[in-house]
């Protein structure tokens, strides 16, 4: 599918937008001012963005732990998400969910999560209700090479494949679940996996933004005129640590420099852009000062922002009870 | 007016709920039973057949049978219910939610709280409980104080067939989670049933009978036992208020509270575990609340810290019953 200059151009932005919040989150983190637990995608962004660049908000996807990248590329409003992972009352879930749980379902964003291998049961139910109620929308799974390994992603496999859903499941495979390498944890080949369950399935560089979208640009039509379900293995990598705090002891020397370097997508997606004659360097600067000054002002503003009211100690546990 | 079973109760509410809602889904392991076979495909209508006949009234788009993936397919009917479906979802045994407890209790539970009151997942896990079919420690568990526990669940125990329909229409409708739990040895039960719709709500206890002399807390199939043994009693001249609460959560604890004000004495019969049960809860919450009512120590009815064995012999035993109860009440009145 061809894109216009003004969905390069949001493309490249809402992955920037992802790096941004990313990296300034992790100097925050540093700092002590963000409580919890924080996974962060910095390095995945052609993933996210280049499956939901296709996707409208009929279209459901549910996440990981890893979750602030999807999140931006699902359209959740980024100030409301730095202030929910500092646990304020403005937050997107009100300071009750944090970096683990931001949702947002009227955008289709069905939640970070906790649970590894949670999400593709959950996304199954979404792709029904879209097949049921007839909407044309589309269900998206995203999970790592770790949670491949849950029965829960595997028995989904099998459901949507006999109730024949809408869905595509998306393995990000950045070689580590938490410090164990994929290598040794992922035993045969995730496409034979899908192959396993009669789903097409593809592997992508997802380094590479233009892949990604071309690959899943596919799934999701055939997801959208009835085809059933597919499974697309995005091979990429992280920046950071499972999680703020890892020292990465378990990565060899110099890997994540070498991939800064060499395998960064948003430095891949300039060259091409450019070299292409579709894009210039002053617009993708321009993206790039725009959206740090915008992080940094989300970031300001939660650091003083207020604390939930504590009268929200117990609301929304039930609609009624 | 027509006699009703058990099982009769459940089936018309849900087929009512999908007349009026094109929005309620049902599915399960054998719900209808039969796809993809040669032969009939409504066989079952569920395992033990409350949701026979569904199928040729409403199709297979809305009466699904499903893998053996207790995860994948309560899962989904989660994700389903937070995205606009209203699901009635058949956990066979409750046994079996080992295989599958977190879509509940991490997912379906908690959405609305951690999404900051933004979640809506209306969603019906309907499930068995109980011993008495000879089916050993993993089918005849009785499970409902394990999701009392957890909140964002809403759990609901009908004791009779009318209870059941109207719990069940109120389950359907409500827009939280609920867990419903049936009976496996009740479904034969038959009592006069309504044709038409009706509710009950959740949180109100249904007062069977009024007496003076102590008060018994019963769940679901304990109720009828809690019944036989206030008969019992009456013939003695000790007169027994017996309390269904109906549901465990929310739970009716102003009606119970004042049950044992009057009465002064409290017997609680549950057929599950006795440890961290609804039991030790109500007892827990009676204590606590209404400590200076009480005229003598309050009585558990319950099965042993024990799994539920296979021997008649011994599954017998296990139960809670009439006479057990008689000498729990005798005991609190010594």
């Amino acid at each position: 599918m061809q894109m216009n200059r003004e969905d390069l151009l949001k493309s490249y932005s809402t992955m920037r937008t992802i790096r941004d919040f990313e990296e300034r989150v992790h100097e925050e983190f540093a700092s002590g001012d963000i409580p919890g637990f924080v996974h962060l995608y910095a390095g995945e962004e052609a993933s996210a963005v280049g499956v939901c660049s296709h996707l409208e908000n009929r279209d459901v996807i549910a996440s990981t732990h890893r979750g602030h990248g999807h999140c931006i590329a699902k359209g959740c409003d980024t100030r409301e998400m730095m202030l929910e992972l500092y646990g304020r009352g403005e937050g997107l879930c009100g300071g009750k969910g944090g970096s683990m749980h931001i949702a947002d379902i009227e955008k289709g964003m069905l939640g970070a999560n906790g649970i590894v291998g949670a999400g593709p049961p959950l996304i199954c139910g979404a792709a029904l209700t879209a097949k049921y109620k007839k909407t044309g929308g589309v269900a998206v799974a995203f999970f790592g090479d770790g949670g491949s390994n849950q029965g829960t992603t595997l028995e989904s496999y099998n459901l949507a494949k006999v109730w024949n859903l809408p869905v595509i499941f998306v393995v990000e495979d950045n070689g580590y679940a938490e410090a164990t390498s994929s290598s040794y944890a992922v035993a045969g080949d995730q496409l034979d996996r899908a192959t396993g369950f009669g789903m097409p399935s593809a592997r992508v560089d997802g380094h590479d933004y233009f892949a990604v979208r071309e690959a899943a640009g596919e799934m999701i039509e055939r997801a959208r005129t009835g085809g059933g379900p597919s499974l697309l293995h995005v091979m990429l990598d992280r920046f950071f640590g499972h999680f703020e705090g890892d020292a990465m002891t378990y990565r060899a020397e110099g890997e994540v420099q070498n991939i800064r370097d060499n395998k960064d997508c948003l430095k891949i997606f300039r060259k091409r852009v450019t070299e292409a004659g579709l894009l210039t360097d002053e617009q993708l600067d321009k993206i790039d000062t725009d959206v740090m000054a915008h992080i940094n002002a989300c970031i300001d503003e939660s650091k003083t922002a207020s604390p939930p009211s504590l009268s929200t100690l117990t609301t929304d546990v039930y609609i009624s009870y | 007016m027509a006699k009703k079973s058990y099982r009769e109760a459940i089936n018309e509410a849900i087929a009512q709920e999908m007349r009026r809602d094109e929005n309620v889904l049902v599915w399960g392991e054998d719900n209808a039973g039969g796809a993809g076979g040669e032969g009939e495909q409504d066989a079952w209508g569920g395992v033990l057949g409350v949701t026979k006949g569904l199928l040729g009234e409403f199709g297979p788009e809305r009466v699904l049978d499903t893998p053996i993936s207790e995860s994948a397919f309560i899962g989904a009917a989660v994700g389903a219910a937070a995205t606009g479906l209203r699901p009635v979802a058949e956990l066979m045994f409750a046994d079996f939610m080992g295989v599958c407890f977190d879509q509940i209790y991490n997912q379906a539970a908690k959405f609305r709280y951690m999404f900051g009151g933004k979640a809506v997942t209306p969603l019906v896990i309907r499930t068995m409980y109980g011993a008495g079919f000879r089916a050993a420690s993993q089918h005849s568990q009785t499970l409902y104080p394990m999701f009392t526990h957890i909140p964002g669940l809403k759990v609901i125990v009908p004791s009779s067939p009318y209870d059941a329909k109207g719990l069940m229409i109120q389950a359907i409708r409500d827009d939280d989670p609920c867990i419903f739990f049936e009976n496996k040895v009740m479904y034969d039960d038959e009592e006069e049933v309504p044709d038409d719709s009706y509710t009950i709500p959740f949180g109100e206890a249904n007062v069977i009978r009024e007496g003076e002399d102590a008060t018994i807390v019963a769940f679901g199939r304990m109720v009828g036992m809690a019944r036989q043994a206030a008969d019992a009693l009456e013939k003695e001249g000790i007169s027994c208020t017996v309390v269904d609460p109906r549901t465990t959560s929310p739970l009716d604890t102003d009606t119970i509270l004042e049950c044992v004000e009057d009465t002064g004495r409290l017997v609680v019969v549950d057929e599950g575990y006795p440890r961290c049960s609804m039991a030790s809860d109500v007892s827990s919450i009676v204590a606590q609340h209404a400590f200076k009512a009480l005229k003598g120590p309050i009585q558990m009815v319950t099965a042993p810290h024990a799994p539920v064995p296979f021997s008649p012999e011994l599954e017998d035993e296990y139960v809670p019953n009439a006479d057990k109860i008689v000498a729990a009440v005798r005991a609190t009145l010594a």
